[in-house]
């Protein structure tokens, strides 16, 4: 394990200043699942935080905690050293407590102004909506921000994102908020754009406001933050102030943690080239993607959120139609235009979205299983249910599913029991290359060692294994070689010897080697 | 249920998993589909004491008359309406297609070319439909209000306020004819394509991938299934049953106007979800279906045996439709 860092305690500099919102032991345990674990964070106001962590550390469910959709099992929220309870959207809101998201979640169909009042509207002597009043004070919140290219009248969705996310502010300040939380604002902005929001977060630290800054770039962090908080596993493993600190050792913090001894050894003889991509693009999702993927080999793909790693292997799977490139499997080259032409070619993918695209919740599992091989199970096309039970079983248990019944829906399984009904429908079908996209994501730890140790299984079997992840352990423990995608393109293909989470992190963020702070 | 004599844990083995727990004869007497049957049973108790002349064969198989044709339409309906899509047009197939039977019979067409033109047009409609829905990929509701509008004001455009008649003689056995003693044409025809449906739902890998898709279409796509295939052929299905239906009640009528079937498509969905078919896809089966177009029947022949007005008959099948709707989601609201 690697040295932590000082945790929580305000440093002796700002020991003056008192926080505006403070979190005291804050945990939240989904089924299976533990999010948040004792978390204890102070958001000083005048300063910008940065909350940085892996995918699934837990950043996104602080921040459903802070803005009322979820409630903490344990622990306390402070505002001015006040204990509130934030019950509700709403009730965040009151407490001055406000969001902006990647995806804004604003109101398209509405007007700017509208958008900045919502909920708390100039109100005329009849308790009716002050039109004017209303579009004068947006107008003022917009001007006061050097935003005064943005009309209070238009629509929000005639806007563009970057100016949405202008309007996301304009509401914080119309709110008087005291805390802005903003969730990777930058993700879909330009070089150009960014610098405006920079600007705008420069101005809400002059007007006293905490902001929680989250984001994977570590240029943006250095760039605006004063603070920063780290969480891995749910748990927060460091924080204090960004000028004591090195990227290094943040980067340390963000992966430390071991990864062998989960991670089962195999000996797969890895063979000759199996699935060969070439230049395969999309005209907006991914361009020029090569890579090759030989028989028995786990190839991982590693990249941040958004990098276009599943958008690729959706085009594998016949969903996403590429604009050109071509795919060819065991020297053959095919051109799947959809999951049925890939399934009948030997590709197979198991998506992120389990709940809306692997599984049809509302059917038992065996039906879910036997759903892509009943030409097998059937005959002449009508049903042997003895068949589709035998295929069922056969694969379940090979995969150790806890279920009470193979009629059983799958609705009423576990996430990682979902997972391996996923992963056996498609066993069934005898695959040559199995995609796993996020295979262990919001699993429990105990299916999550199945479903790595199966994946050993499988290649040990002569089944190639592409696997899309954004859990640096598993990326590290599982794959031979590693493919880091950045913006919609390959930036890297590192053989998994001596390879270094640090170097992974550092070439899907793009920092360049040897770069110190 | 081989699987029950398995042992049931073993600690070296995987575990093993049963293929059921539940009794199926249990959930069978516990399910829509025997509640159906016992209101069936009621309504058909109280029809007798209401009327002396409903317990007779021939008032029976009269009745069947009220339901025959537009039950055949809900069979395929309610394979649409499982994959999660829905028809509105199917009334005015029948009246584009009761139309062009009767435009053909004033050139002199001779009863197999007009089945074949009443049974084509159907086809041919819910093939059109079908593009729509899975080509542009619009919502088969909005798609079907407006074939709804087109098929119907097209037989307006050749029928004006006109009537077609003069059906040859032998057309007439379709609508009107035995096959044995009570039992009509229409009804021996209902029965066997209720069979056939029956079969193709629920013992075929087209009516499971048609369950699939009204689950979780992404899933089902998601799991090679070709969704715009499946629905193609469930459109053309619905259009060859209206297609079906317009041969039946043309040659039962005897003649053709331009209101022909009118609101038929209500009482087609209504039969389907009264039958436990989910409005929502995912869930139905054949057998709730017939039962359902059985107590339709029972209910608009009582009705009429009472002397009861048709407005308060259509007033009686919209409230119907509202309240087996309603029923299941009022259901889900009490458990929680």
């Amino acid at each position: 394990m690697l040295e932590v860092a000082t945790p929580a305690e305000p440093g002796p500099i700002l020991a003056e200043t008192k926080p505006l919102l403070t979190l005291k032991g804050i945990s939240k345990r989904f089924p299976g699942v533990r999010a948040l674990h004792d978390v204890s964070l102070s958001l000083y106001p005048g300063q910008v935080t940065a909350l940085i962590g892996e995918n699934g550390a837990g950043k996104s469910t602080l921040v459903k905690i802070l803005t009322g959709i979820y409630q903490p099992d344990e622990g306390e929220i402070a505002v001015k050293g006040v204990p509130v309870h934030l019950g509700s959207a709403h009730a965040a809101f009151g407490a001055g407590i406000t969001a902006i998201h990647q995806e804004t979640v604003l109101f398209d169909e509405l007007s700017v102004a509208e958008n900045v009042f919502l909920g708390h509207a100039p109100r005329t002597r009849f308790k009716t909506i002050d039109w004017s009043k209303m579009r004068r004070e947006a107008r003022q919140v917009l001007n006061d921000m050097g935003a005064s290219h943005i009309d209070p009248n238009h629509r929000l969705k005639d806007l563009s994102i970057a100016n949405k996310h202008l309007v996301g502010v304009a509401r914080a300040m119309s709110i008087d908020a005291d805390v802005v939380i903003m969730d990777e604002p930058t993700a879909a902005l330009s070089y150009k754009e960014i610098e405006d929001l920079f600007v705008l977060i420069e101005l809400l630290k002059e007007d006293g406001k905490a902001v929680l800054f989250i984001s994977h770039k570590f240029d943006e962090i250095y760039r605006i933050a004063d603070r920063y908080t780290v969480f891995r596993d749910g748990e927060l493993v460091g924080s204090g102030l960004l000028k004591e600190t090195d990227q290094n050792a943040i980067i340390k913090m963000m992966v430390g943690r071991s990864v062998d001894h989960i991670f089962p050894k195999r000996e797969a003889q890895i063979g000759a080239p199996l699935l060969e991509v070439s230049g395969l693009s999309h005209p907006t999702e991914f361009d020029d993607i090569s890579f090759t993927l030989r028989a028995g080999e786990i190839l991982g793909f590693y990249g941040l959120v958004g990098a276009g790693r599943s958008e690729v292997m959706q085009a594998l799977f016949g969903i996403t139609k590429p604009s050109a490139g071509s795919i060819s499997l065991a020297g053959a080259s095919i051109a799947p235009a959809s999951p049925a032409d890939a399934v009948n070619a030997g590709i197979v993918y198991v998506p992120e979205e389990r709940g809306k695209q692997g599984v049809v919740i509302g059917m038992p599992i065996f039906k879910n299983v036997s759903l892509p091989s009943l030409k097998r199970t059937s005959q002449s096309g009508v049903l042997r249910l003895r068949e589709e039970f035998a295929l069922a079983r056969t694969y379940t248990e090979r995969l150790d599913l806890r279920a009470s019944s193979l009629s059983q829906d799958v609705g009423t399984l576990s996430g990682g029991n979902q997972q391996k009904v996923v992963i056996a429908k498609w066993l069934a079908t005898s695959p040559k290359v199995i995609i796993l996209d996020e295979p262990t994501k919001g699993i429990d730890i105990g299916s999550k060692a199945a479903v790595h140790e199966f994946m050993g299984e499988l290649v040990a079997e002569g089944l190639s294994v592409i696997m899309v992840s954004s859990e640096l352990p598993e990326i590290l423990g599982m794959s031979d070689r590693v493919v880091v995608m950045r913006e919609g393109r390959i930036v890297a293909t590192h053989d998994n010897t001596e390879l270094s989470a640090e170097t992974l992190v550092r070439t899907a963020a793009g920092i360049a080697e040897e770069q110190q702070r | 249920m081989s699987s029950l004599t398995d042992a049931p844990e073993s600690p070296v083995t995987h575990r093993k998993i049963p293929d059921r727990l539940d009794n199926p004869l249990r959930s069978a007497l516990l399910s829509w589909e025997t509640l159906l049957l016992l209101v069936a049973v009621v309504i058909f108790i109280v029809n007798s004491f209401a009327s002396p002349y409903f317990l007779n064969a021939w008032s029976l198989s009269d009745l069947t008359f009220n339901f025959t044709e537009k039950a055949l339409i809900a069979l395929a309906m309610a394979l649409l309406i499982i994959a999660g899509e829905i028809d509105l047009s199917v009334a005015s197939i029948i009246a584009l297609a009761s139309t062009l039977m009767g435009l053909a019979v004033q050139s002199g067409a001779d009863t197999p070319t007009l089945v074949a033109i009443g049974i084509g047009t159907g086809l041919a409609c819910g093939a059109f439909n079908g593009v729509l829905v899975t080509g542009l990929k619009l919502p088969s509701i909005v798609v079907t209000i407006g074939t709804m509008s087109l098929f119907r004001g097209l037989s307006f455009i050749i029928l004006g306020d006109g009537v077609f008649k003069g059906y040859p003689k032998d057309f007439g056995f379709f609508g009107q004819g035995y096959v044995f003693w009570v039992i009509s044409f229409e009804l021996a025809l209902f029965l066997v394509a209720a069979v056939i449906y029956w079969f193709v739902l629920h013992r075929t890998n087209f009516g499971r991938r048609i369950f699939a898709i009204g689950n979780n279409e992404t899933a089902a796509r998601f799991s090679g299934v070709r969704v715009a295939q499946v629905k193609f052929v469930l459109f053309c299905l619905t259009g060859l049953m209206s297609g079906i239906a317009a041969v039946l009640l043309t040659s039962r009528l005897g003649s053709t106007r331009p209101a022909i079937a009118q609101g038929w498509e209500l009482e087609a969905i209504t039969m389907v979800v009264l039958g436990g078919v989910s409005i929502l896809g995912g869930a139905g089966s054949i057998i709730g279906v017939v039962i359902a177009a059985f107590i339709m029947g029972l209910v608009t022949f009582g009705l009429g045996l009472l002397n009861v007005p048709g407005i308060v008959m259509s007033i009686f099948i919209g409230l119907l439709l509202i309240v087996v709707i309603a029923l299941p989601i009022v259901y889900r609201m009490a458990r929680k």
